[in-house]
């Protein structure tokens, strides 16, 4: 049973760092096609906004939405700023998010230096048959499945929701029909980057804060999306959870970096039989 | 003679006049006769502006002429580079053993780029995901060696050392008649790769003007409609990504050598970047502006790398989003197009004057 659990736990921990990490890259690359090389950025800005905030002695989920919100905001800016221009030339709009990441991560190390203090992680621990769990991580879960919930009732009960699921079927129609249709691109990006910087915000009291710890959450980001396919509401958590297994069975067994490399060998493998990703199989009849 | 030239020239590259051919020959000869009146430590420096050349003209036949955007040509660099020193520290320099290490080091990487890319490409999968496959690949090839820094992690006698990388490779020789090798170092180092850029840049000038450059450039434009011409797309995209791979790993081996050291950095995000950022600032679709880019860019980076490399890193990515923005083509070929337009202007106004043609395949009646 307590192995049942630990395996559970770290099913669990693997799935929210997964879904965490992958969403706000999953939602900008099914509205827009556009796969943002800036995302570990906009992690990098959630963290260090948090980390910041909380010296002011906020409570600490008040930082972590304010580091959530700061991405959101530098994300409407740049879509308003650069990747709008770029929206017929899809290959020059992912180069220029990775010209963007460049200089974000290189603009961070020279005016916040290499590494700044971080916070420490809250809520301590529990105990079940010997084994030592972190409570933080099961809040994390939580928020995981929360944000999965809160996302779907946004796309699927709320007005943004109708014009973007509009605006992805045929962004034509779309603006034929009176959503405007650079509005819609404009919030979702910002709601990615707000994913993302809420990704770094959640995971900052548990990893260092550097100008580069973006680049620990792509790989695993990457490989969720191309898992999960152009659908982000359909195939993320279910990329996450296969992923998740794969992940946490082999890291256990063999160690972090085989658990990665595990990762990288089956997004090859789903590439090769499934090429629309799991939400190509799970729409069936949609566009995919 | 002659033909082997017109084989050099075609649609598919720019300068392909005599003028072009002349200034090429120039700065050719310039540079073999270089290490007779410049101090070593220039010349060793161009050496290693043309060490990236490579890495560069390959994502430039990838990206520019079969619109494949590979994020992740340093998986390649960083495989030939740490098989080089792996063969290298096990078994020497002696014999020119060291030319047998490279061409196997470039030859490993032709293959990793080979399975990786039969997946991607008979797959079938969308010109997106190459990209974050490839940049997936690089980055956990870095990670993986970053954590190779224990005793346990090693080659035979090669150490792999994670992420301070290894170090001590002998440098290359090649086998010569009557002495056991020739040492490439120094000026003889830079011959060598003067005279291999030269090599690989005429190799690929008559590669993308031949038939396959054509296909290439075809699937570039619509590749659904060359596979209705009875292409198989899939074959002709996985070829150009080995040849890209393999390039990538010659620069991966150069630089190992040239240096004698190889780290996991080589394989990161970063250092990905950079081969993009000198395609596109150049003109992916055309070989001479990568190659010119390449090595400006490697210059100024230099220049600027002693104030700090994050301010290099800084202005490259600037670079990059200039260029993107301002000039998609790339900067050398816009330039280009700008004086060759500036020329025709002034020497033949009338050249773009269409001659009434049909008038005269039509007889009157």
């Amino acid at each position: 049973m307590t192995e049942f659990f630990a395996f559970l736990y770290l099913w669990g921990d693997a799935f929210t760092f997964l879904v965490l990490s992958a969403m706000g890259l999953a939602i900008i690359f099914g509205m827009m096609g556009v796969i943002n090389l800036a995302h570990g950025e906009f992690i990098m800005c959630g963290a260090y906004v948090t980390v910041l905030t909380s010296r002011l002695n906020l409570p600490l989920p008040l930082c972590m939405f304010c580091g959530a919100l700061a991405a959101g905001i530098i994300g409407v800016i740049l879509e308003r700023l650069i990747i709008r221009h770029l929206y017929h030339r899809l290959f020059d709009s992912i180069v220029a998010t990775w010209a963007i990441s460049l200089i974000v991560t290189q603009g961070t190390l020279i005016f916040a230096g290499p590494s700044i203090e971080g916070i420490k992680t809250p809520f301590g621990s529990f105990n079940i048959g010997g084994y030592s769990f972190s409570t933080y991580r099961v809040v994390l879960m939580a928020i995981a499945v929360l944000t999965l919930i809160a996302l779907y009732l946004l796309f699927m009960k709320t007005k943004y929701g109708v014009r973007a699921r509009a605006t992805i079927q045929n962004p034509r129609m779309a603006q034929a029909l009176g959503v405007d249709t650079g509005r819609i691109y404009s919030l979702t990006f910002g709601l990615g980057a707000a994913l993302a910087g809420l990704a770094g915000a959640l995971y900052a009291p548990t990893t260092t804060t550097v100008p580069t710890m973006g680049s620990a959450f792509i790989v695993q980001s990457f490989v969720t999306v191309v898992v999960g396919g152009a659908n982000a509401l359909v195939g993320t958590a279910p990329a996450a959870g296969i992923l998740g297994i794969i992940q946490s069975w082999l890291g256990a067994a063999f160690g972090q970096t085989i658990g990665q490399i595990g990762l990288l060998v089956t997004v090859i493998l789903v590439v090769r039989l499934l090429p629309k990703g799991l939400s190509g199989v799970l729409s069936r009849g949609g566009n995919g | 003679m002659a033909s082997w030239f017109a084989w050099l020239n075609g649609p598919q590259t720019l300068g392909n006049g005599r003028g072009f051919w002349l200034s090429f020959s120039m700065v050719v000869l310039l540079l073999v006769f270089l290490p007779f009146f410049a101090d070593e430590y220039l010349v060793n420096n161009i050496g290693y502006f043309f060490i990236w050349v490579f890495m560069a003209m390959g994502l430039s036949l990838l990206w520019g002429y079969t619109g494949i955007l590979s994020f992740g040509q340093t998986a390649f660099f960083g495989v030939a580079g740490y098989t080089y020193g792996i063969i290298t520290l096990n078994y020497g320099a002696d014999y020119g053993l060291t030319f047998g290490a490279l061409l196997l080091a470039v030859a490993l990487a032709a293959i990793v780029a080979w399975i990786i890319g039969y997946f991607m490409f008979y797959g079938g999968i969308r010109d997106v995901f190459v990209g974050i496959v490839t940049l997936s690949v690089t980055l956990v090839l870095e990670t993986f060696m970053a954590q190779t820094a224990g005793p346990e992690w090693a080659i035979g006698a090669a150490r792999l050392n994670g992420f301070n990388g290894m170090s001590g490779m002998p440098p290359l020789t090649i086998p010569w008649p009557g002495e056991d090798a020739i040492f490439l170092e120094g000026r003889t180092l830079f011959w060598f790769l003067v005279a291999l850029v030269v090599l690989v840049y005429l190799g690929l000038r008559i590669l993308v003007n031949s038939r396959f450059g054509n296909v290439m450039v075809a699937i570039r434009e619509n590749p659904n409609r060359v596979e209705m011409l009875g292409y198989d797309v899939r074959r002709y995209q996985l070829i150009v990504f080995i040849i890209g791979g393999a390039l990538a790993g010659l620069s991966g081996v150069l630089y190992t050598t040239w240096g004698t050291y190889i780290t996991p950095s080589a394989m990161g995000l970063t250092a990905a970047a950079l081969p993009i950022i000198w395609t596109a600032a150049g003109g992916r679709k055309d070989l001479t502006a990568t190659l010119v880019a390449t090595v400006f860019l490697v210059w100024l980076s230099q220049m600027l790398a002693v104030k700090g490399s994050q301010y290099a890193l800084i202005l490259m990515g600037l670079i990059l989003l200039v260029a993107v923005m301002l000039a998609p083509e790339g900067f050398v070929v816009t330039l280009a197009k700008k004086i060759a337009r500036l020329k025709a202007g002034n020497s033949q106004p009338a050249a773009d004057v269409p001659k009434p043609k049909l008038a005269e395949s039509s007889p009157p009646p």
